[in-house]
């Protein structure tokens, strides 16, 4: 039973030196992050999707605190991250890019799927299900159209669809004249100030 | 002091622990696509490789043996290992962003560099004494150092040759370090361990 203690004691007293040392040298060798990273860094939806052209959301945002991106490239934040980085660096709001834009889905087509399972593991935001030998499906609401399933697919049964429109953001059509459109801008302004 | 060099010149060339007893090819086939990044890398094993070594050695004969615990030895050592490789994780972080960058991912994976573990408990297997054990860390850690930076600039070299294109990238990399491996066998018939 001694030899018990002694194992718990030697090992804990050791631990808990290192441990003390590494928490000295932790304020010792204590590096000043940059602040604006890690600020705009809390603004990204942190999905790694890398659609940014940046292996991650970190890189992504020491690129944008460095000014050497633009504050636009990131997709599954879309046009709401883009107005708040924008009014954090202070730059002028640029439009999230044409082709991204538009909210995109990956949709699997079952008849195809072998249930491989490799989508599930790509997927950043778990919004892929299924299990081995089973059909996948996405979840529609949980994707980000971040296109990360696609290229694992073995079979290539993964689409990328247009999100279809929900009822309750679901608007007329704009009437196809001056007045009409003036008014669509001027509360498009209104939006963005928000 | 015979017995040193032997042990050095052993430890370096003749046993190299990733070209004769492949530990450590992990990090031998990750960090060798640029020489720079190979010297950080070899220059951070060398410092956990040499204070592992000793530190695990003093564990050993005043802790595990005293108490008769050798069945934690594994435990023990890894505990080490770790929190030193934590500890220069945080220098090099203060010291040289460039090569904490550079190093990326591969330098807190020393802590699971199956090289370290290796030697050190080759190293209390092999009943050493302080000193030789220190000198046997040192030198398996120099060897490890030689043969990356090596390794790094043949395959720089490899990187702006023409290559058939079944062979780019990994395959040329091992059939390389394979090559390598054949080459320091010849080294067996220096030393008799």
């Amino acid at each position: 039973m001694a030899g018990l203690w002694y194992a718990l004691a030697s090992l804990g007293a050791f631990a808990l030196v290192s441990g003390l040392i590494l928490a000295i040298a932790q304020k010792v060798f204590y590096v000043d992050g940059d602040p604006m990273v890690d600020k705009i860094d809390a603004l990204l939806p942190q999905t790694q999707c890398g659609q940014c052209g940046y292996p991650g959301c970190k890189p992504y945002a020491n690129a944008i605190s460095s000014a050497e991106a633009e504050v636009n490239h990131c997709v599954p934040g879309g046009e709401r991250t883009m107005l708040q980085i924008a009014d954090l660096m202070g730059v002028e709001p640029k439009a999230v890019e044409e082709e991204a834009a538009a909210p995109r889905l990956a949709f699997v087509r079952e008849d195809e799927c072998i249930g491989c399972t490799l989508c599930i593991k790509a997927c950043p935001v778990d919004a892929i299900i299924g299990a081995p030998k089973q059909y996948h499906t996405v979840i529609a609401d949980h994707c980000t159209g971040c296109e990360l399933c696609v290229e694992p697919c073995p079979v290539d049964c993964i689409d990328m669809v247009t999100k279809p429109e929900l009822l309750e953001h679901w608007s007329w059509p704009l009437p196809d004249t001056k007045r009409s459109q003036l008014a669509h801008e001027r509360r498009e302004q209104h939006a963005g100030h928000i | 002091m015979t017995e040193f060099a032997l042990i050095l010149l052993s430890s370096v060339l003749v046993n190299n622990f990733v070209l004769t007893k492949f530990l450590g090819i992990c990090p031998f086939l990750g960090t060798s696509s640029k020489v720079e990044t190979a010297v950080g890398m070899s220059f951070a094993v060398m410092f956990v490789m040499t204070l592992a070594s000793t530190a695990s050695w003093l564990v050993q004969q005043y802790v595990l043996i005293p108490l008769d615990l050798l069945y934690l030895q594994t435990i023990f050592f890894i505990l080490i290992i770790a929190s030193l490789v934590q500890f220069i994780e945080m220098m090099i972080h203060k010291t040289s962003p460039v090569l904490y960058q550079g190093l990326g991912i591969f330098l807190p994976l020393i802590t699971t560099n199956c090289a370290v573990l290796g030697v050190a408990i080759l190293n209390v297997q092999q009943d050493q004494t302080f000193l030789t054990s220190a000198l046997y860390g040192a030198g398996a850690a120099m060897g490890f150092a030689l043969v990356l930076v090596l390794f790094a600039g043949l395959r720089e070299r490899i990187e702006i040759s023409p290559v058939p294109a079944a062979f780019k990238g990994s395959p040329l990399a091992l059939i390389t370090a394979g090559m390598m491996s054949l080459a320091f066998m010849g080294f067996s018939g220096l030393v008799k361990v």
